[in-house]
């Protein structure tokens, strides 16, 4: 069914709402709670259950080859994921992944660099390059390569 | 806005207006920024941009790095893997452009947080495969977002744009687009002075192989709404290779990926008795394909039609032996990994059907077709090269500019340039915004006014089906059947059945011939007329409306070209009955269409292919 949310711990915030790609989080306006308005235009990809802060949205496979008896849950923080897999017939499963290695909201944007030159406007060379290919010269093909690139 | 009325224009002013905030359109802003500081740089996306678009869950691989600081790859490797994977038709230039540039963007990505597996002794990328690295990705869409929402002036969110607008003066200038807030029901128009649409292929033009309640566990996501044709195609824009769909071979039902497994974990795949089909079959399609069939790494359709023949030869199911890899539990994470971080849905399948990867093998199944540019397929616009690499039929303006002055493309947008996926359409957006900044400085003395006629005429059309199904509702009793108008959802399985049916589906086992894809034309262009009358419920449904329209433009440029094509040159993505074998002699080279809206008509031609090296 994908999605589908627990009517006790929804508290109405609308962030499920603002996130999920597909526009079929909504809220039901009788109960002021988010419920999957297209559950056939789901994709499982659980943005809405990451984004939830009440953790109220669970997914169920989809009713027309998953068998019942299944939950897969996860804890997002900062810098790491964990993942819990509870199959049918009762294995559990649990994995811890990083997400990332820097401070949100830590990238510079590009116009903190100087600017270009006209040379480099003119050129082939697209912003911090060459220095962030980790090559000496932007590859050309070697029909150019005499007359050089930049 | 209750009843779903807008209440006159939201105007949004920018000097580049970068339509969908995926992969492509976060390298474009990022990029633009960089060149022109000063400008107003404005992303529209349908969603979120922190989670939209096919890297909405994240990826567990980077599909396109050369790694040429280590002197793994250079780029002429790249165009002969790709010359090769695409059976002969790419856009070399722009092939060659993306893989010089990929590694740069790569750098960045792992500068800016994204987790990067690394050989611990070494210090380089753990390879997947040739091109791709393994990363810890469930993040990675949020981190790109972060880059351009840094760089942009203003990102508008939760606006489907729908159309295109023309210049006042020259009508077949860009000068900006249209849009519904799908929040407030607002007509929004961006008055823009260049633009790149970066708003991705498509899922949903043919029948999925779910159709209950997982009709949306698609392999391409089910927003993937051919929005970057359905902009570009009525607005007169040159397409190529829109017949070049992608078929992948994927687990089924859940559709999890295969590439960590066959690449990394090195499973094999066998036939229900046992026997590796790849090598047993590796004769026939020698007489089928000639050269085609022994090239290294074997071109993706071709390994979709050996297993196809497989299947159809009563051998299958097709299984993935999962069981012979896993032996230490590092290698069990990874496999986990690998779908938590992409297709969870993979991970659910599994939970539910209570499969021990360890213990048993799982089925593969080849999906429905898919529309899209970035991947081992490359349908799109027709683009300007790169100066240095385009040969002179290339070139004619701007790096990725289309047929179309001040429009330009990236991401599944493009066509030609296969084998970009998440990293490579990273680029190819930073390759356009580059291009499309210096069309601005060029251009600083022509103000482009977007038509006043044209922004009043489509505020009437955004909305109509909303009006349209007011009246038609108001007919009926509380049911959803009205004889006057045509639900989102009734208009996409209609579009869907035809295309499954007539067009190379999964149901004919991707076969079709003239007489079918006459059919299918019919019954597409009948459909688009019928879009005339499509009926919205609610905003939801008025965005799904426009959704299926873009589809469909989609849909008849498919058939189109199908129909053009006299051969078949993919076998495992679509097969020409009436002309079954590949024609290198006439048809290499690509084919192309115009489509013109004061006459209604489509002009299909074919461009050559040059190979630059
Ligand atoms: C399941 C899966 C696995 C994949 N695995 C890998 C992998 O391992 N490695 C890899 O490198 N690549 C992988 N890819 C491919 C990669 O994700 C794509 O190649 C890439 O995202 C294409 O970039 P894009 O910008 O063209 O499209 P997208 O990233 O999809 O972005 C398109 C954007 O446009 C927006 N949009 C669409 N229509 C409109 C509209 N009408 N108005 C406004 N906005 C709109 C969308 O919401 C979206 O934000 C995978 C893709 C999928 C689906
Ligand atoms: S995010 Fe969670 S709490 Fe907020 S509306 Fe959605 S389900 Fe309810
Ligand atoms: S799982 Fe994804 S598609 Fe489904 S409701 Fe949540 S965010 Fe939307």
């Amino acid at each position: 069914m994908p999605t589908f949310v627990l009517v006790d711990k929804c508290k109405g915030c609308m962030q499920c709402v603002q996130m999920c790609p597909s526009d079929i989080m909504h809220i039901d306006p009788s109960q002021g709670k988010a419920y999957n308005i297209e559950p056939s235009m789901c994709w499982e990809c659980f943005v809405c259950v990451k984004s939830c802060p009440e953790a109220a949205i669970d997914v169920r496979g989809y009713s027309d080859f998953a068998p019942l008896g299944h939950r897969v849950t996860q804890q997002r923080t900062a810098d790491h994921i964990e993942w819990k897999i509870e199959s049918r017939g009762g294995a559990v499963r649990e994995f811890v992944f990083p997400i990332r290695t820097t401070p949100w909201d830590s990238i510079p944007s590009p116009a903190a660099a100087p600017p270009p030159s006209a040379e480099m406007r003119q050129g082939e060379l697209l912003s911090f390059e060459p220095d962030y290919l980790a090559v000496e010269t932007l590859p050309t093909l070697p029909s150019n390569r005499s007359i050089g690139s930049s | 806005m209750e009843d779903g009325r807008p209440s006159g224009p939201r105007f949004v002013d920018a000097d580049l207006l970068i339509v969908g905030g995926g992969l492509a359109g976060c390298g474009a802003a990022y990029e633009s920024r960089y060149w022109g500081r000063d400008l107003r740089i404005v992303v529209a996306e349908k969603a979120a941009i922190e989670r939209s678009g096919a890297v909405a869950q994240g990826l567990s691989a980077i599909n396109c790095y050369l790694g040429m600081r280590w002197g793994e790859n250079q780029p002429e490797d790249f165009v002969r893997y790709v010359r090769n994977d695409v059976m002969g038709l790419s856009r070399e230039d722009l092939v060659y452009d993306v893989a010089r540039h990929v590694d740069s963007t790569v750098h960045l990505f792992e500068e800016w947080g994204l987790p990067i597996f690394k050989d611990p002794t070494t210090g380089r990328y753990v390879r997947e495969g040739r091109w791709q690295v393994m990363i810890h990705g469930e993040s990675y869409k949020p981190i790109v977002a972060e880059a351009a929402r840094k760089a942009a002036t203003e990102v508008v969110e939760h606006v489907i744009v729908t159309h295109l607008l023309p210049d006042a003066r020259d009508t077949h200038r860009v000068a900006g687009a249209v849009g519904i807030d799908v929040r407030d029901g607002r007509y929004v128009v961006f008055r823009a002075k260049a633009v790149i649409v970066a708003a991705a292929g498509a899922s949903h033009i043919f029948r999925p192989r779910s159709a209950g309640e997982g009709y949306g566990r698609t392999w391409y996501p089910p927003w993937a709404s051919g929005s970057a044709y359905g902009l570009m195609i009525p607005f007169g824009t040159e397409m190529i290779q829109m017949e070049n769909r992608l078929v992948v071979t994927r687990f089924k039902d859940g559709y999890g990926p295969v590439g960590a497994w066959f690449l990394l974990l090195k499973a094999v795949a066998t036939n229900a008795r046992g026997e590796e089909f790849e090598k047993t079959r590796l004769p026939e399609l020698r007489q089928r394909v000639g050269a085609y069939a022994d090239v290294k790494p074997m071109p993706t359709c071709l390994r979709n039609h050996l297993m196809l023949q497989e299947i159809r030869d009563g051998h299958g199911p097709i299984l993935i032996h999962t069981e012979r890899v896993l032996d230490t539990p590092e290698k069990e994470a990874l496999g986990w990994e690998d779908f938590l971080n992409m297709t969870v849905g993979q991970a659910v399948t599994w939970a539910a059907q209570g499969v021990d990867p360890r213990k048993s093998p799982s089925e593969l199944i080849l999906s429905e077709p898919y529309v899209m540019g970035s991947h081992a397929v490359c349908a799109g616009a027709w683009a300007s090269g790169p100066a240095d690499l385009a040969p002179p039929e290339y070139r004619w303006g701007y790096n990725r500019m289309t047929t179309i002055p001040g429009l330009f493309g990236a991401g599944d947008a493009i066509g030609g340039s296969a084998h970009k996926f998440s990293s490579g359409s990273f680029t190819e957006g930073r390759l356009a915004a580059k291009g499309a900044v210096a069309f601005l400085r060029d251009q600083a003395d022509h103000l482009t006014v977007p038509d006043e006629n044209r922004i009043a005429e489509l505020q009437v059309e955004l909305f109509r089906p909303l009006e349209t199904f007011q009246h038609g509702h108001s007919k009926v009793t509380g049911g959803s059947v009205s004889p006057d108008y045509l639900q989102p959802l009734s208009g996409l399985q209609r579009l869907e059945k035809t295309m499954d049916e007539y067009a190379g589906g999964a149901s004919t086992d991707y076969m079709t011939n003239e007489t079918m894809l006459n059919r299918a034309l019919d019954n597409v262009t009948l459909l688009r007329a019928d879009l005339a009358r499509l009926g919205a419920a609610d905003l939801h449904e008025l965005q799904r409306s426009w959704e299926l329209v873009h589809r469909v433009w989609t849909a008849e440029a498919v058939v189109r070209h199908t129909l053009f094509r006299k051969e078949t040159r993919w076998p495992g993505y679509y097969y020409r009955s009436d002309y079954p074998v590949i024609d290198d002699t006439n048809w290499r080279c690509f084919v192309s269409s115009v489509y013109d809206r004061a006459t209604d008509r489509w002009t299909l031609s074919t461009r050559p292919y040059r190979a630059i090296m």
